[in-house]
């Protein structure tokens, strides 16, 4: 299979390990990576923050940048949520049949990076070692918005090991939301100091997501308070391997 | 074009009105407590239904048509409604409804009123027009008896008090009903309201109410409550004035056995709600010998004619999506300046009001997506609040204010940025550079510009040295 790895721009920018971890577990289960080198942003910033005609030449960029590939991989679930469900609705609100014929051909070989391992190359080992104690976030996108389900729990719990903690209050936002921590700062630090308290009470050494912009919020504050308890995506606890 | 006249109160923004409630620790508590025990209540009598999705479509394809033909059911509504001996009123506004139902209160002879609980009257602010008439509305719900003996507003649409505790309404009731050795328990609490209202119950000759529903084929009138004070003021007085949104149509009386279904168990959490109430004009010696139906708009034909925005009449006003809001649960109601707080009321307001007048509410939400996993009628809120904060930015660029602003230009500034990998390129490696002077061992603790909002409570991690992209060339060139 073709796997385009779609790093998205926030990754790509700020989590870089994220991504390196993501190629090397796709090329360790065989697949082979290709990185688009023309993509950017995919519009999710702009467009759920209401400069929707912005967001438009970023959201047929995209559909021509990746339509040539088998599989599109993301670590991240937020802008695989904007692809799969939002890009339906933009073009739908510009009344652009092409556009929503195109992103109806594209939206299903968009695949969350969790998801795509568990769910569509039925993979939940990935062969990797990591001797800590672990929490998980599911985060909103990708529990709500494309519904992943149990897939990162499940790769967790195949690593060699790990203590696995599961999360008090696990399916409530943490408060990033975009824009919203900071439209809203106020807020979103309510419903974080919430995340942060049931994070605490787990006595993990590492809470992880599949979105790395939810764990720079929840990170974020976890640093502020010197609370010692660190944050990682998925992929960089299923890359590390014994030795 | 929006009505003049909706008059649904606006504080100041979302996020003013938040901060000064996220101060207040005693709601805090109050609102973590209340919410998490209904919502538990809620998905334990939601999960028992094997068949809930397609209770949820029902619901949503039975509001579909609604929409689609508003105008026939309502037509058909009235005709039926008149048949059995009702009387029925059109009022394109708050102030056009609040002068039908002033008339004909006054035609009564009467100064005293009570009320059913009912979120309608609350949009029109039928009490405060009446208190200017001379006539007294008394509500007999008990959150909306405690909200208006502490003369205050409402914060949730189906437990008004919801931000009280029983400590601090017995104090309200000490003083409001003079009695010094109430207790706080909930049963004693009870008797008290029960006390006082039960004098007017016997007493008052008028009514007011909303409804839940309306049946278009048979002129049926629907109110679903919990206390048994709905009942009484529905059956008891000689004149009953309801006062109805025109969406709250079904066509038919069998549809009601879908919502039957779907608003107590995402409403109180109860299989089924001990009182529900449906009366069909006037019967001859038995209730009511006057009712008449006020059927509102006041802003809801201009919801109906957005595609995307109709969606937001389905609501049945349940409160699962209050109940279940991050949000909401931290800032409690009064934050979103309208008798519709939660995710409902940051899509349900603006529509009335026009965006331009609240053009914060579409903002207040995460978009955590909790909101429509719950909903009984499926409503999209993530989706409508997007397409709202779309109409929010459209607006404000057409304004001088809204070509100045900092917000606007950083947007387009970077989608220009972002529609060009050379110009996206340039840009991370302009940001590395631009952030050291505010980088302090990998972390930014106090950022510049739009970032302090973010380091005013969260460090920032640096944009590391290396972007991936980098990193992939240089693997790239490695490998050939």
């Amino acid at each position: 299979m073709n796997v385009a790895l779609f790093i998205t721009c926030f990754n790509d920018t700020l989590f870089p390990n994220t991504g390196k971890a993501v190629v090397e577990i796709l090329e360790r289960v065989g697949q082979q990576v290709v990185f688009p080198e023309e993509q950017t942003c995919c519009g999710q910033m702009h467009f759920n923050t209401g400069y929707q005609q912005a967001a438009m030449p970023l959201i047929r960029r995209f559909v021509d940048i990746f339509t040539p590939y088998d599989a599109i991989v993301s670590p991240s679930a937020s802008c695989v949520g904007m692809v799969r469900e939002m890009y339906r609705y933009a073009a739908e609100v510009q009344q652009d049949t092409q556009l929503a014929e195109r992103v109806a051909q594209l939206a299903d070989r968009v695949y969350e990076f969790s998801e795509f391992l568990v769910h569509k190359l039925a993979i939940t080992d990935v062969g990797a070692y990591y001797p800590h104690r672990v929490t998980y976030h599911p985060t909103c996108h990708s529990l709500r918005g494309i519904r992943v389900g149990d897939a990162p729990e499940r790769l967790l719990r195949a690593v060699r090991g790990i203590d696995y903690v599961p999360l008090v209050g696990a399916a409530e936002c943490c408060g990033f939301g975009g824009t919203f921590a900071v439209k809203n700062a106020d807020t979103s630090m309510a419903m974080l100091s919430d995340k942060i308290r049931h994070i605490l009470d787990t006595r993990a050494e590492v809470c992880v997501a599949a979105d790395n912009s939810c764990l720079m919020h929840i990170g974020g504050a976890l640093h502020r308070q010197r609370s010692g308890v660190q944050i990682a995506h998925l992929a960089e606890i299923l890359v590390a391997q014994e030795g | 074009m929006k009505p003049d006249s909706v008059i649904i109160e606006l504080s100041p923004r979302f996020e003013v009105g938040a901060k000064k409630a996220l101060q207040n620790t005693q709601l805090r508590r109050n609102m973590g407590k209340a919410t998490q025990t209904i919502r538990a209540k809620r998905s334990a009598v939601v999960d028992e239904k094997s068949d809930w999705q397609a209770l949820r479509e029902a619901g949503w394809q039975i509001k579909a048509d609604v929409m689609a033909q508003l105008d026939t059911y309502l037509v058909q509504l009235e005709a039926a409604v008149t048949a059995a001996g009702g009387v029925v009123h059109w009022a394109r506004d708050a102030r056009e409804a609040n002068h039908i139902v002033t008339e004909l209160i006054r035609q009564t002879g009467t100064n005293e009123i009570i009320k059913v609980k009912s979120l309608t009257t609350d949009e029109i602010r039928l009490n405060e027009h009446l208190e200017e008439a001379g006539i007294q509305a008394i509500e007999t719900d008990l959150a909306e008896l405690i909200i208006q003996l502490a003369n205050e507003k409402s914060s949730h649409i189906l437990v008004p008090a919801i931000h009280k505790n029983r400590s601090e309404i017995r104090a309200l009731f000490q003083k409001a009903m003079n009695l010094p050795d109430l207790t706080d328990e909930p049963k004693a609490l009870a008797a008290a309201a029960r006390q006082y209202l039960r004098e007017k119950f016997m007493s008052v000759k008028v009514a007011t109410s909303g409804a839940n529903f309306a049946i278009a084929e048979t002129g049926s009138v629907c109110v679903v409550e919990s206390e048994g004070n709905g009942r009484m003021c529905l059956t008891m007085p000689d004149v009953l004035i309801t006062v109805m949104g025109i969406e709250k149509i079904l066509p038919k009386w069998q549809d009601l056995g879908v919502f039957m279904q779907l608003l107590p168990r995402s409403s109180t959490g109860e299989r089924m709600n001990p009182y529900t109430s449906i009366w069909t004009g006037v019967t001859p010696g038995d209730g009511p010998q006057q009712f008449h139906l006020v059927l509102l708009d006041n802003g809801r034909t201009s919801v109906l004619a957005d595609a995307v925005g109709r969606q937001t009449l389905h609501c049945i006003r349940c409160s699962a999506c209050i109940n279940i809001c991050p949000v909401y649960e931290r800032t409690g109601g009064h934050a979103y300046g309208s008798v519709y707080p939660g995710p409902i009321g940051a899509i349900l307001t603006p529509q009335l009001v026009g965006t331009a007048h609240a053009s914060s509410l579409p903002y207040a939400s995460s978009l955590c997506g909790a909101c429509y996993d719950v909903c009984p009628v499926k409503i999209n809120i993530p989706e409508v609040l997007v397409h709202l904060r779309g109409q929010v930015v459209a607006e404000k660029q057409k304004t001088l204010a809204g070509a100045l602003d900092v917000e606007a230009w950083g947007m387009q500034g970077l989608a220009t940025v972002f529609a060009n990998r050379r110009a996206y390129e340039a840009a991370q490696s302009a940001g590395r550079l631009a952030q050291w002077p505010f980088v302090n061992d990998g972390y930014i603790d106090q950022g510049p510009g739009p970032l302090a909002a973010w380091t005013a409570m969260r460090d920032l991690g640096a944009i590391p040295q290396q972007s991936f992209r980098s990193w992939w060339r240089e693997r790239q060139k490695h490998e050939q």
